[in-house]
């Protein structure tokens, strides 16, 4: 055993395994954000544990030198659940993708986040399934073509944070896998709260859907079309932070304002409530053209994590006094 | 010296067995009547057998033939293994309860109805174009026809309840002329009333009278002549402290033990709801007191998801389920397989495919169980025989499970579920452990590093030092455990999976003969809860002085290592089962013997007189009436 340490650096946290991704991949970025967050935080890599399902996004935990399972497709969240359940000391995260999170497994996402079991589930959505040869995922907008549309999708999309919101998830935000800063700050953020963390990265998938975020990644749009949030914060963006977002009360919809013009002033502009889930539901559907995206944490409103319940009512169950001889004799019984 | 019938000392003959079933609505309160009546049976010191049978329908509309609901125990002075093919008496609270169990009555058996129930209405529903009571359906059995709702509104009166419920209490009547029948106590099921409304005190006077009432009238009543009490005496059992249990309890209990036994201070069992496996779940949210978290989870798959989160954390991860809900764990139970992580998953079977019969019980998921997967995928399967086994074999799941890195099923069935018996209360700080050793050296780990003698790789646990790594559902490197799509190593893999399993042979004991002996003319080899009738049937062709032996497995995968032998020692083996044959083609694929199959899917557990006639025609050359005779 090491004694004492130098503080863990974010190499420290690769394990000794060749990642496998396509060259230009977004979850390289997001590899290395992860493994910054967790030098960050000073995560004890014994006592982490990265859960993913199936897909490109699942083989993350291959390449971290914490303990790692890969389980089947889209079901990382019952059995991180089981793991938090077995023991809640572990530090648990979810690995998930669009198709794993929101199609096959969205039923396990839905209960996962309603339960508020204590652990980190980063979606990578890249709109698209990848491993399977880039077939349109629920995340892929309207009209996408791929080899099983080739006339383009019919289905409208699901959008992952409003799913989130809607499950009850009590910590929801969104971050770009290119902006390191702001992604490791989200993931910090994401691990410091108790309960089930959703976080949606958006992930460029460089052979089948290159560039699908460009509408508002692209760094000469980035700033006209993102919306960075804080708490207690004016909700401002624009490359001299004077485009803003009111409420219009009439429609109860939100409204991009230029502060300065039209007599708008800045006490116009809303101020980021992230404990108010309606605005983090309006944040949510803020859809360019119209509307920059909103990224950071739309929503964070902590309650009891499900295990804490769970062991308090296992504390008030109590200990046995006649242990299982007891339970055997919990009826009548009789001597021949 | 004359004495008039309403003096005479009540008239009591001796028998050595009975069998009796309540039947009536669903909302009669049957099953409550019939575990009552099992309990003060088992008090008065007779061997017993029960079996539950009721409608999958909650309130099944009133008076409804799909809403009958019945209990029947067979109980006796010997011992009694299963719940009785025909029954002595027949309590039919409504017509349609007639109409559906008077066939399993036998010629000049005793049928005590409800004449209250009797009514047109009731009469309709149940398809009787007139009353059974009045004509001459009844003409070969003896007849009680009693106003059992009429006496017992008398009885209650005094207690201020409301028509409703003093119409609820005609079932504490009739258990209560059940047990003058029988001659049983009543002090039990006073005590147990008392507990179950200590909050409508009211109500447990009301149903106590209702009870006292319907006994009184036997022991005092100016009853028809050919109307009798019995006597039943104890059966010769081994001595000790008894209590009845169903396999439910054995098995949540068992599953306890096997916890203890192992050293581990946890269990999660993760269940979905499904008929008849939730009573499970049930149990065992009740325990947590005992080391078990319970987890209902969102669907099956989250079930066993759980459980192997909780294995792989260093906990008992437990799932059950029924047919379909097996289904849907089947990818899982790959993960698990190639993982190679301990788990226990218990099947309560019952009557499919699909959503089939939920309540009624069946053995046809072993071929699932034992086969029921993509690829090559070996696992240990166990079978329970009897509630009591139940214990064992939960014990015995969690050892292997643990012992081999390996998912576990335990096939049990609807029948065991619920079905009650005698059991004798084990020792449990006198079970032998069997405690795990959780790798926790880092020096030369890799995970899929495999003991030797066992070939199970060792259980690195989250959490512990220096052992951090990555398993998943990828095949991996035999040695090193990394990913690896090496054809050689592929073959390698498939092999140590398949080997470790067959190895569990050689830690399980031989293949024993339940009676008879060891080779013969017949035997009669059974797995799962047909046990009872079997053993039954061939305790009756052997008194005959049929050369036939009866062979009970518990192990289905592997098979004990002495099974081809054994059975090559006999002239004939029959299979019964509760399914198509399953059993035999596994056998016939591991032995190529030609083993005869019998077959029954009715829902219900064999009769004993089945079975006895196909061991006679089996003995006689296999000239069998019945389908699935030889193949």
């Amino acid at each position: 055993m090491t004694a004492t340490a130098a503080p863990l650096q974010p190499k420290d946290y690769a394990s000794d395994q060749e990642v496998r991704w396509c060259p230009g991949c977004g979850d390289y970025a997001i590899l290395k954000a992860v493994q910054k967050t967790l030098a960050d935080i000073g995560a004890v890599p014994d006592k982490t544990v990265f859960i993913s399902g199936i897909g490109c996004a699942a083989r993350f935990p291959y390449y971290l030198a914490t303990y790692g399972f890969h389980t089947i497709h889209g079901r990382a969240p019952a059995i991180a659940t089981g793991v938090k359940l077995a023991n809640p000391e572990l530090d648990v995260w979810v690995i998930t993708g669009d198709g794993d999170c929101l199609s096959i497994g969205g039923n396990h996402t839905l209960h996962v986040l309603r339960r508020n079991v204590d652990m980190q589930i980063l979606l990578f959505n890249n709109e698209i399934y990848g491993l399977t040869k880039g077939q349109y995922s629920p995340t892929s907008r309207q009209g996408t073509q791929s080899p099983s549309t080739p006339q383009g999708s019919i289905e409208h999309p699901v959008s992952a944070c409003a799913f989130a919101l809607g499950a009850g998830a009590r910590f929801v935000a969104r971050a770009v896998d290119t902006q390191q800063a702001q992604l490791v700050e989200v993931l910090k953020r994401a691990h410091a709260h108790r309960g089930a963390s959703f976080v949606e990265i958006f992930q460029n998938c460089v052979v089948y859907n290159d560039g699908v975020f460009d509408d508002f990644t692209a760094k000469e749009v980035a700033p006209d079309a993102q919306l960075p949030v804080q708490h207690g914060q004016p909700l401002l963006f624009g490359k001299d932070k004077r485009r803003g977002l009111r409420l219009d009360p009439r429609r109860l919809a939100l409204e991009v304002v230029t502060v300065g013009e039209g007599g708008v002033t800045a006490a116009d502009v809303l101020i980021h409530d992230q404990t108010n889930r309606t605005l983090a539901g309006m944040l949510a559907a803020l859809e360019p053209p119209d509307f920059p995206v909103a990224l950071g944490v739309l929503y964070h409103d902590p309650a009891t994590p499900y295990e804490a319940d769970v062991y308090a009512q296992v504390a008030a169950a109590g200990e046995p006094a006649g242990g299982m001889d007891e339970l055997l004799r919990s009826a009548r019984t009789w001597s021949v | 010296m004359a004495r008039s019938a309403s003096t005479a000392p009540p008239r009591r003959e001796a028998r050595d067995h009975a069998v009796i079933r309540f039947a009536g609505d669903s909302g009669d309160g049957m099953q409550i009547t019939g575990s009552q009546f099992t309990v003060e049976t088992a008090l008065a010191g007779n061997d017993l057998a029960t079996f539950p049978d009721f409608p999958a329908e909650i309130r099944a509309p009133a008076g409804t033939t799909f809403g009958v609901s019945a209990f029947q125990i067979q109980f006796g002075s010997t011992d009694v293994l299963t719940a009785g093919d025909e029954l002595d008496v027949l309590v039919a609270m409504n017509p349609a309860a007639l109409a559906v169990n008077l066939r399993d009555l036998r010629v000049g058996g005793t049928v005590v109805a409800d004449t209250a129930a009797f009514n047109e209405r009731n009469l309709l529903k149940a398809g009787y174009a007139a009353n059974p009571l009045e004509d001459d359906t009844l003409a070969p059995y003896q007849v009680l026809k009693l106003d059992i709702d009429k006496l017992t509104a008398e009885a209650v009166k005094e207690f201020g309840v409301s028509s409703k419920e003093a119409h609820r209490c005609r079932n504490m009547w009739a258990l209560g002329l059940m047990l003058w029948m029988y001659g049983r106590e009543r002090q039990a099921t006073v005590e147990w009333l008392e507990r179950k409304f200590a909050k409508s005190p009211q109500l447990a006077r009301a149903n106590i009278a209702a009870l006292n009432a319907g006994h009184a009238f036997g022991e005092t009543a100016e009853m028809p002549a050919d109307i009798v009490g019995y006597t039943v005496a104890k059966a010769d059992v081994k001595p000790g402290l008894y209590r009845t249990v169903t396999g439910t309890e054995a098995m949540a209990w068992g599953l306890l033990a096997g916890m203890r036994s192992a050293g581990l201070e946890r269990m999660l069992f993760s269940g979905y709801p499904i008929t008849p496996a939730s009573a499970l779940l049930h149990t065992l949210a009740a325990l947590k007191q005992y080391g078990v978290v319970t987890f209902q989870a969102e669907d099956e798959i989250a079930a066993i998801g759980a459980a192997i989160g909780a294995s792989y954390a260093g906990s008992l991860g437990v799932t059950s389920s029924s047919g379909p809900g097996m289904a849907l764990k089947t990818e899982m139970l790959g993960l698990a397989i190639a993982t190679e992580l301990p788990l226990v998953v218990i099947d309560s079977q019952r009557a499919g495919p699909s959503t089939g019969m939920p309540t009624k019980t069946e053995q046809s998921d072993l071929f699932q169980a034992v086969l029921g997967r993509n690829a090559d995928a070996p696992l240990v399967v166990l079978c329970a025989a009897t509630a009591g086994d139940c214990f064992e074999v939960a014990i015995e799941s969690v050892r292997l499970a643990t012992k081999y890195m390996t998912p576990v099923i335990v096939l049990t069935d609807g029948y065991l579920a619920h079905a009650a018996e005698p059991w004798l209360i084990p020792d449990v700080d006198a079970l032998p452990g069997f405690p795990v050793r959780f790798r926790t050296d880092p020096v030369g780990f890799h995970p899929y590093e495999r003991d030797p003698a066992t070939l199970a790789r060792p259980w690195a646990v989250p959490g512990t030092p220096g052992l951090a790594h990555r398993i998943g559902g990828i095949e991996r490197s035999a040695t090193t455990g990394h990913i690896s799509y090496d054809p050689d190593n592929h073959q390698e893999m498939t092999r140590l999976r398949a080997a470790k399993i067959a190895g569990v042979a050689a830690d399980i004991p031989p293949q024993g003969v339940a009676l008879g002996k060891a080779g013969g003319a017949l035997a009669v080899l059974g797995w799962g809860s047909t046990y009872g009738p079997i053993h039954q049937a061939v305790k009756q062709a052997r008194a005959d002085g049929l050369d036939v032996s009866h062979v009970h497995l518990r192990y289905v995968s592997p098979f004990p290592r002495n099974l081809g032998d054994l059975l090559r020692g006999y002239g004939r083996v029959l299979v019964p089962e509760m399914n198509n044959g399953q059993l035999v083609q596994l056998l016939r694929a591991a032995y190529l013997l030609p083993v005869e199959s019998l077959s029954q899917v009715t829902g219900k557990p064999f009769k004993v007189a089945t079975i006895v006639e196909a061991i006679r025609a089996s003995l006689n050359g296999g000239r069998s009436a019945r389908k699935g005779g030889r193949a």
